[in-house]
């Protein structure tokens, strides 16, 4: 591997690479993300490997192994270019046929393909299916087309115009511009315009500066940043550079999860490659500009994506949030101004730079430009990562792309914005999605994550579960948020618990404005919003649990009471083997009685009686019939009664 | 050096570059409660009862004054309804731990925060870290440091170090607001320090 010394020698290798490659070949590809890889898809990779060689195909038939395609539910995924042909949840015995009949044979293999669970028409190419129709996979998009190892990849795919665009074309100021034309907002969950702060960062006195990836995504259920990580380090990488260069800095970090194995190891082989061909390192390009990039492993605190947090954590000390102002742009790492942001603006960078800000501003709402990646999980058909443009509904997020709710279920709340986002009711969702319209609903943007919920799931429980989260992942630092969350954690847990008075709404309600007000960062300020988003949408249901004692999503295990229905129980002596409780009385043709004084409603009675039969109900309150007497409990089968 | 005027409750205060809210509106006379807060200590923000209402360039926002930068033209308000009661739940929050500290005490008749209104939990520390910073800041012996993380955050003595130390010094005993950080140096003390060093029985 040789240094690249101009962009001329570049776009040299980037011809040689393309001319190399023939469009029309086919070429498999294979989702070896995160989530691929957890269903399989090492085994699928290997086979494919493995069959390519013995029938002496690997010359003819391109092979990738990618990152995260974004359809999750249905991984591991595999792409046959150039016609599209996408099979889902392959396993690694599907493979000689695929290699039999789609690569050799020109054939379809029907029951590979998706199929949509309502119309049950098949889909062949993947843009055919609804999960991807209705996305727009400006940034994700590039994940399928490279293998995330491979420097010729990302060349062949366009990758590093942008950054010779802005090296030898543009000057820094000419970058900000175009950064600040595009009206990008921070996608780590500020939503602060990017190219503001770029400036700030720029025009702060100083000769040192400092630019930095957040890639501490800590949100439950959130994983873009990871699978942008993952899937394509060098359009990161590229992007950071780009900023550097604006900005003046000559070093970077990238602040990675200790959690992230595999978008560690691609993005430290992207460095060390990028270091090797002289697009890291002094002189980049022959441009005269010196930029380089070190890997900081996060140790695992929520708080540390927080970017004063982050920062401290970077210089070796605890990871516990610093007063603003000053803010890092002016006064960052080791006191330098420093720009922060998160991998997912940093790779919208080279699109905005190729296209032009006035392009990438063309798409979304009027204060929110561009798309956004969602990581759509909870109770869903489609769980996996979307990118949509900004102002999309959310019903069109969870309906078309989504494909709702599994199980004839009722949709009831989604949640956007990591653990202190908000829960959006039924009625709000035809809103438009970015930063703005999500806030003023009492939710946020964050960095993207969704979690929806059904009929099922109890709003006060999902209060006190956040409330919990943050309250673990409080850093201690200040009495709002520490002392304010502890509390309000205790009040909710009551609540669920049926103890809950009517005097808690009130000391709930004081407690979120003081976090709200008077916390130090963003996590204790954006903290009661679990609790105010549920109980603006959902306040019947703490009316239900503070008088009634009673969860109306029949949820809450202290307010709910399992009872089996004589009328229905056929004595099948199922449950009865099930209850790790022994609370279930009866016996062979002897109805089933369940002991209230021991059963601990862990509900799996309900879940182990037969549908044919659904003789076990859930009750909340109200009180539970009293057990049929002894001398009624013998079932009498219809067969023996005639 | 030059000069910063700005407001504070209506009067006209002068501050010099570099000053907090808290350090002008103290040096023309004006009162704000602080827990965390030490004149010799670089600013903390932690306790928060130092909130003001600020208003600049058209905006209102609160804002610790502790820790925030006195600006030429800010209109600051020190009390209002709403930073009392933010006051009053703050020291609400504390007084659950540390139900007894005459500090917390005086601080509650003044806001007329309720000591019962919280759970008690006694556990005596408000976690303002004056003992940790003043060990490390001014006397650059780290005998004393904050342990864990959010809510099972606690102070706690190096043995090592102050079994050395802490003897000859115990400056940072009266600085505490509560009595805590004596009760956990006598333990460290009884339990923990090197043979030879702990106290006679």
């Amino acid at each position: 591997m040789t240094r690249i010394n101009s962009s001329v020698e570049l776009e040299k290798i980037r011809q040689r690479i393309l001319s190399e490659r023939n469009p029309d070949a086919p070429c498999i590809t294979v989702c070896a993300g995160t989530g691929c890889l957890a269903s399989g898809s090492r085994d699928v990779v290997a086979a494919f490997k493995h069959e390519l060689d013995t029938q002496g195909l690997e010359v003819e038939v391109g092979f990738r192994g990618t990152g995260c395609h974004g359809f999750c539910e249905k991984g591991p995924i595999v792409v046959i270019d150039p016609e599209e042909i996408c099979y889902l949840q392959v396993t690694a015995d599907d493979v000689p046929e695929i290699i039999e009949k789609t690569i050799k044979g020109n054939e379809v293999i029907e029951r590979l393909l998706y199929v949509d669970q309502n119309t049950g028409e098949k889909a062949v190419r993947e843009s055919e299916i609804p999960f991807y129709k209705h996305q727009q996979r400006m940034v994700f998009g590039a994940n399928r087309r490279i293998d995330p190892k491979s420097f010729d990849d990302y060349l062949a795919i366009g990758g590093y115009r942008a950054l010779i665009k802005a090296l030898f074309e543009m000057t820094p100021d000419e970058v900000i511009s175009e950064v600040k034309d595009a009206k990008l907002r921070g996608r780590g969950g500020g939503g602060f315009p990017a190219g503001a702060k770029w400036e700030i960062a720029r025009n702060a006195p100083g000769d040192t500066k400092y630019v930095i990836v957040n890639c501490d995504e800590g949100d439950p259920g959130a994983y873009m940043d990871r699978s942008l990580m993952e899937g394509n380090p060098y359009g990161v990488l590229e992007g950071l550079t780009i900023g550097a260069f604006a900005i003046g800095a000559n070093e970077g970090y990238v602040y990675i999860r200790q959690e992230y194995p595999l978008a560690l190891e691609n993005l430290t082989l992207a460095i060390d490659d990028a270091e090797k061909r002289g697009l890291l390192g002094t002189d980049i390009l022959g441009s005269g500009f010196d930029f380089r990039v070190k890997v900081h492993r996060g140790a695992g605190a929520f708080v540390c994506g927080e970017e004063t947090a982050l920062i401290i954590s970077l210089e070796g000390e605890v990871g516990e949030p610093k007063p603003r102002p000053p803010y890092p742009a002016v006064k960052g790492l080791w006191g330098k101004p420093t720009n922060i942001n998160n991998v997912e603006t940093w790779a919208n960078i080279p699109l905005i730079i190729n296209e032009g800000g006035a392009a990438f501003a063309a798409i979304g709402t009027e204060g929110s430009k561009g798309t956004k990646i969602f990581s759509l999980v909870g109770k869903i058909a489609n769980t996996g990562l979307v990118e949509v443009p900004m102002g999309i509904s959310l019903r069109d997020v969870i309906y078309k792309i989504g494909g709702g709710i599994p199980d004839g279920k009722k949709f009831k709340a989604v949640q956007t914005g990591g653990p202190s986002g908000g829960c959006i009711p039924e009625e709000r969702l035809d809103l438009e999605v970015d930063f703005d319209e999500l806030t003023k609903a009492g939710s946020m943007m964050g960095s993207g994550g969704m979690i929806v919920m059904d009929e099922e799931t109890c709003m006060v429980d999902v209060a006190r579960y956040f409330i919990d989260f943050l309250t673990d992942e409080s850093c201690g630092k200040c009495v709002p948020c520490r002392e304010g969350l502890r509390q309000m954690h205790r009040i909710l847990t009551k609540i669920t618990e049926g103890k809950g008075k009517e005097s808690d709404i009130e000391i709930l309600e004081e407690l979120a404005e003081t976090a709200r007000e008077a916390s130090l960062c963003a996590l204790g300020k954006t903290a009661p919003n679990p609790f105010l988003s549920t109980y603006r949408y959902f306040k019947s249901e703490y009316e239900a649990h503070i008088k009634e004692k009673r969860c109306p999503a029949l949820s809450c295990r202290k307010l709910v009471s399992y009872f089996i229905d004589p009328e229905k129980c056929k004595a099948c002596l199922i449950c009865l083997k099930e209850c790790p409780a022994g609370a279930i009385n009866g016996a062979k043709k002897t109805i089933h009685i369940i002991d209230q004084e021991i059963c601990d409603a862990c509900g799996i009675c309900f879940e182990v009686c037969p549908s044919r039969f659904e003789a076990v109900t859930r009750i909340s309150g109200e009180p539970v019939p009293p057990p049929i007497p002894e001398d009624q409990r013998t079932v009498i089968r219809k067969s023996k009664r005639t | 050096m030059s000069e910063i005027h700005m407001m504070i409750d209506g009067r006209q205060v002068k501050a010099e570059e570099g000053m907090t809210i808290l350090e002008a509106a103290r040096g023309a006379g004006i009162s704000i409660p602080t827990l965390c807060h030490h004149e010799k200590l670089a600013p903390f923000g932690g306790c928060r009862l130092c909130i003001v209402e600020m208003e600049a360039q058209g905006r209102t926002s609160l804002v610790a004054s502790c820790v925030y930068q006195a600006e030429d033209d800010l209109i600051i308000t020190t009390r209002s309804e709403k930073i009392d009661r933010l006051r009053k739940v703050i020291l609400e929050l504390l007084l659950a731990h540390a139900p007894d500290s005459p500090q917390l005490q005086e601080l509650a008749a003044e806001y007329g925060a309720d000591r019962d209104k919280f759970e008690q939990e006694a556990s005596f520390c408000v976690h303002c870290g004056l003992c940790v910073r003043y060990c490390a800041e001014v006397k650059q012996l780290h005998a004393v440091g904050f342990i864990d993380r959010g809510i099972r955050k606690e102070i706690s003595f190096l043995p090592e170090i102050a079994a050395e130390e802490c003897n000859d010094c115990k400056e940072c005993f009266p600085l505490c607001p509560t009595s805590y950080l004596q009760a956990a140096f006598v333990l460290v003390e009884s339990m923990a320090f090197p043979r030879g060093k702990a106290p006679r029985a």
